[in-house]
């Protein structure tokens, strides 16, 4: 078939690399998605990670308790976790708390968020007590330096009262086996 | 006796200082508020997400719209305070992504484009007004009849 | 009994789907003319088939059978009817199901409707439809089956968002649907044409009208999600640039830029390529919105329940659709002539200026989207995009194509000077910089003035058009009126959705340049103050709902010293879920809204309440409907039905030769 516009002269055709482009970036876009998939975009990173435990004196959970503070956490490695009366999955979690604080591995220190006062001491006689030291983080202040956005969330915390590492969501005896006790066996070998 | 007329005395006067603090909130100064709601709006919620700490309803955006508050009152830059929580949450917390060297693209982008696209015009569009001139111009009458044409015809 | 009946339905519809992607294409490819007929026959039965399995679920939703798992957790007995049938689409299973039959929907109305198309393009086009039907009706039966029974039945169903349940929302997924889904017909022609290696003038008169009718849907879609989120959502805001909101956004505006190309095609038969890989592009931009909204890869407050071993399913189909298309469109796409040649100042030319424009601001939307995914990958930090970044890139844009949209339907087809175009904006020009000048003073505000001077550059160049177009002045007034109402459907479209769009841009700027927002703690008997506007806090009431316990403030309203009636706001709390929701007050007007929402209450008995004025908010969702109304009015013009064949295709002759 005649082609009109070469009667009047042409009009430039384009290239075929011209032509190849969006297919290709079509790929690139995909590639992005694919990796995209394997990742967790309600994930944060730490950015506490090395650094200070920041200071703080918290409430105590109740009268005459005993309260938590950045300096019960210097001089060994230790474990704080953050949970809540209100917080489901911090039940879920609970049992292997017990267990890690039954085996005398490494003391855990209870941070309660968010929680009414008396709340927080029910919920412990409830589902029984890990801790070493408990504190009432009432309105966040404590949770929003260390970075949380949930609970339960707990960080590991070295000899020095540096964070060291952080785990989102409940700790299961898998986690507890492959991640978190290596990393506590790695920084007591460290302090001393 | 003495001893605890003033001790009652102290204790009174420490009172309000107590309640303090106690209080919750900063007191309401009008321009902290304004600036506070700023900032507010431009700091994610890291719970939900999807909203600026100002709107959100969770417990931890209340938290921190205190705390906002707080540092503002206390005379903290609206830029220190995001900083502060950019300290602790990174720059996801930021509405606005910051311009670093990772975000270069994403600021550059949208002129990147624009610029592909007039080079796009210039080169495969532009250069037709020669063809189409050069390729049948109308006479002065075709062009009236022309003009007439489109414009009884109301085209579109 | 009938959800395995519905199960079955589908099974059938996917082997009928399979058949219908491949009996065609070889028929066609051999010239064998009941090979090529099965398509339509297919396509219709694929439809009565998804129907049915559709009406299954359906039934199933309207029983409350809580033995269907996507019925437990998504319905509940104590919801409405109308919310319960509604709730069939409202999860990941559902929609999906909707999806498909959408896509079988567009595929029947062309197996129906298309008889005038040539037989090898009608069955190409149906094969290529039915390929995606297979696609997707497979993601469904073998990873979101609809009909997957829960064992044991629960007495009781999860599903009791009370948010969710609201008349906007519930029609807004299936105008979405339309939308996005109908853009599969743009694809499946542009496919089948590649794969014919021609265009012929029957093309481009089809796709024009699918085109147009699937964008106004989803015109309607989004405009329906923006309001519903401003009333039922507590916030105020009526665009988030989510993810996912951007995701039904971006398929807009290429669909846009898409339309305006299917009318040079049909006019002028060029354009032709550009136009293809553009209705490839639009469907692409569908698929990665459905990508989006169900394998989770960002955050949103739209995404269904996320699965990414569902992602993986979509983005094969992606792949495999899209990158297919694109593939035989780099290999084919050049051997389709190129049309008769135009000037860059031409009608044509402002049209692929409009497209690179709305391609560009696409491709900003999309950057922003997806750029928290591309630094995940590539490094370790994390970044959000937020209304910033977009307000600022995107604004710019869009007052380039208000300028474009004012000059453009001034030009005359193919070969234009600019010069009469210029001289007939003039006066307009002039006066939009007039309006700008002294609403930046008056207001305040430097990127107020500019939007309104866009806007009103759009409508002063429209109303100039058309006292062009009617020779009004220079002829006498019976016979511009007589040639008014001598113009076709397609041009008061063109009026109708212009002057929507430069509404809505009105609203828009006015909304983001003078809304205003006082927060204040207020007990019983106190006033807050907002503007010329002061809000008393008469009353607080507590009041039981069917399902809720709500706490209701009046306020009395008083504006510069008189009475102006009152407002209430509700703060609802809903036992069942244990969630806590807030019915702002609003008190809709043509120039402003009054927007009053409760917050918390304080522990002094006071509440927090924030009130906000919102000028032309309505402009924004009544601009939105009337672009949707204006296409579905074009839509009307007879020259789609009979196909204005022959005038246009002698002027083309003409012009050609």
């Amino acid at each position: 078939m005649s082609n009109p516009a070469q009667q009047v002269g042409s009009v430039r055709p384009f290239p075929l690399w011209a032509a190849v482009v969006p297919a290709v970036l079509l790929l690139l876009v995909s590639g992005f998605f694919a990796v995209g998939l394997t990742r967790d975009p309600h994930r944060l990173p730490s950015l506490m990670i090395d650094r200070q435990m920041p200071e703080f004196a918290l409430a105590p959970l109740s009268e005459g308790r005993q309260t938590l503070r950045n300096e019960d956490l210097v001089g060994h490695v230790s474990i704080v976790n953050v949970f809540g009366s209100w917080c489901i999955a911090c039940v879920a979690e609970h049992p292997q708390l017990i267990e890690i604080a039954r085996s005398g591995v490494v003391p855990i220190y209870g941070v309660d968020w968010r929680d009414e006062p008396g709340a927080g001491t029910a919920w412990l006689v409830r589902y029984g007590d890990p801790y070493t030291l408990t504190g009432v983080d009432a309105d966040s202040r404590l949770a929003i330096d260390l970075g949380v956005t949930g609970a339960p969330e707990s960080f590991v915390i070295d000899t020095g009262g540096r964070i060291r590492y952080k785990h989102v969501g409940p700790i299961t005896s898998e986690i507890w086996a492959d991640t978190l006790l290596p990393i506590v066996r790695n920084l007591e070998a460290e302090g001393s | 006796m003495k001893h605890l007329a003033m001790a009652l005395m102290l204790f009174l006067a420490s009172a309000p200082s107590m309640v303090a603090a106690y209080a919750q909130e900063p007191e309401f100064d009008p321009k902290v508020e304004a600036a506070a709601r700023e900032v507010g709006k431009s700091l994610r919620c890291v719970v939900c997400q999807n909203q600026s700490i100002e709107d959100s309803g969770a417990p931890l955006a209340a938290d921190m719209r205190r705390l906002v508050r707080e540092r503002l009152a206390a005379g903290e830059s609206p830029d220190e305070v995001r900083a502060y929580m950019t300290d602790r949450y990174g720059n996801f917390v930021l509405m606005k992504p910051p311009v670093q060297l990772d975000t270069l693209l994403l600021w550059l982008g949208p002129l990147l484009f624009a610029c592909l696209a007039l080079a796009g015009w210039l080169v495969y569009v532009r250069p037709r007004t020669q063809i189409a001139a050069a390729a049948e111009p109308l006479t002065e009458e075709e062009q009236r009849a022309l003009a007439r044409h489109l414009a009884e015809g109301a085209e579109l | 009994m009938l959800n395995e009946i519905g199960l079955y339905a589908l099974i059938v519809a996917l082997l009928v789907a399979v058949a219908q992607s491949s009996v065609p294409l070889w028929g066609a490819a051999k010239r064998k003319p009941r090979l090529m007929a099965f398509a339509a026959s297919a396509a219709v039965g694929q439809l009565l088939l998804v129907g049915a399995a559709f009406l299954c679920l359906v039934a199933a939703f309207a029983t409350s059978d809580f033995s269907v798992r996507v019925v437990a957790a998504n319905s509940h007995t104590l919801k409405p009817l109308f919310y319960k049938i509604s709730a069939t689409w409202g999860q990941h299973e559902g929609s999906m199901l909707l999806w498909v039959l959408v896509l079988s929907l567009f595929g029947a109305a062309v197996a129906v409707f298309g008889n005038n198309l040539p037989a090898t393009l009608k069955a190409r086009v149906l094969a290529v439809q039915g390929m995606i039907g297979a696609a997707f009706l497979a993601f469904l039966i073998f990873t979101s089956s609809p009909f997957a029974r829960l064992d044991p039945t629960p007495l009781e169903g999860m599903g009791f968002n009370p948010l969710l349940q609201d008349p906007g929302l519930a029609v807004h997924p299936p105008m979405l649907y339309l939308g996005y889904v109908g853009f599969s017909i743009a694809y499946s022609f542009s496919v089948a044409a590649l794969i014919e290696g021609k265009v012929d003038a029957a093309w481009a008169r089809w796709v024009r009208p699918w085109v147009l009718a699937a964008w106004c849907f989803l015109t309607i879609g989004i405009t329906l999600g923006s309001l519903w989120a401003y009333y039922e959502l507590g916030w105020g805001g009526w665009w988030f640039w989510d993810p996912v909101e951007n995701a039904s956004f971006m398929p807009w505006l290429i669909g846009g830029a898409l339309l305006h190309c299917t009318l040079v095609v049909e006019r002028r038969h060029t354009l032709v390529n550009w136009t293809l890989l553009l209705s490839i592009l639009t469907f692409t931009l569908s698929l990665i919105g459905t990508f989006l909204v169900r394998s989770g890869v960002l955050t949103s407050v739209h995404a269904f329940a996320v699965d990414p071993a569902r992602g993986v399913f979509i983005l094969s189909m992606i792949v495999a659709a899209s990158g297919g298309a694109l593939t035989l469109y780099a290999v084919r796409a050049r051997d389709i002539e190129p049309g008769p040649p135009f000037a860059a100042v031409s009608r044509e030319g402002a049209i692929l200026g409009n497209n690179l424009l709305l391609l560009v601001a696409t491709a900003t939307v999309f950057l922003g989207t997806f750029y928290p995914l591309v630094i995940d990958a590539l490094t370790s930090d994390k970044i959000s995009v937020g209304p910033p970044y977009f307000d600022m890139t995107f604004a710019p844009i869009m007052l380039l194509v208000a300028a474009l949209m004012a000059f453009g339907p001034l030009l005359r087809w193919r070969s234009d000077d600019a010069r009469p175009a210029t001289q007939l904006l003039t006066a307009p020009a002039i006066a939009a910089l007039a309006v700008g000048i002294i609403t930046s003073i008056v207001g305040k505000s430097f990127w107020g003035g500019l939007g309104f001077a866009f806007a009103s550059l759009i409508v002063l160049g429209l109303a100039r058009w058309l006292q062009a177009r009617t020779r009004l002045g220079k002829a006498p007034l019976r016979q511009s009126l007589t040639m008014a109402r001598a113009f076709p459907g397609a041009t008061w479209g063109f009026l109708g959705a212009h002057l929507g769009f430069a509404i809505a841009m009105f609203g828009v700027t006015a909304m983001s340049a003078w809304d205003s927002e006082e927060v204040a703690l207020l007990k019983r008997g106190e006033t807050t103050r907002l503007g010329s506007y002061a809000f008393r806090m008469e009353s607080v009431e507590t009041i039981p709902g069917p399902n809720y316990e709500a706490q209701r403030l009046t306020f009395s309203v008083v504006r510069d010293g008189r009475a102006d009636g009152s407002i209430s706001t509700e703060r609802r709390y809903y036992p069942e879920r244990d969630t806590i929701t807030t019915e702002a007050g609003i008190r809709p007007g043509i120039f402003a809204n009054l927007y009053v929402a409760a917050g918390e209450e304080d522990p002094s008995g006071g509440f927090s309440v924030r009130t906000n004025y919102h000028p032309l908010a309505m402009w924004i969702w009544l601009g939105g409907f009337m672009i949707a109304g204006g296409g579905l009015v074009s839509l009307s013009d007879r020259r789609f039905r009979i196909g204005a064949p022959h005038r246009m295709r002698a002027a083309v002759a003409a012009a050609s030769a």
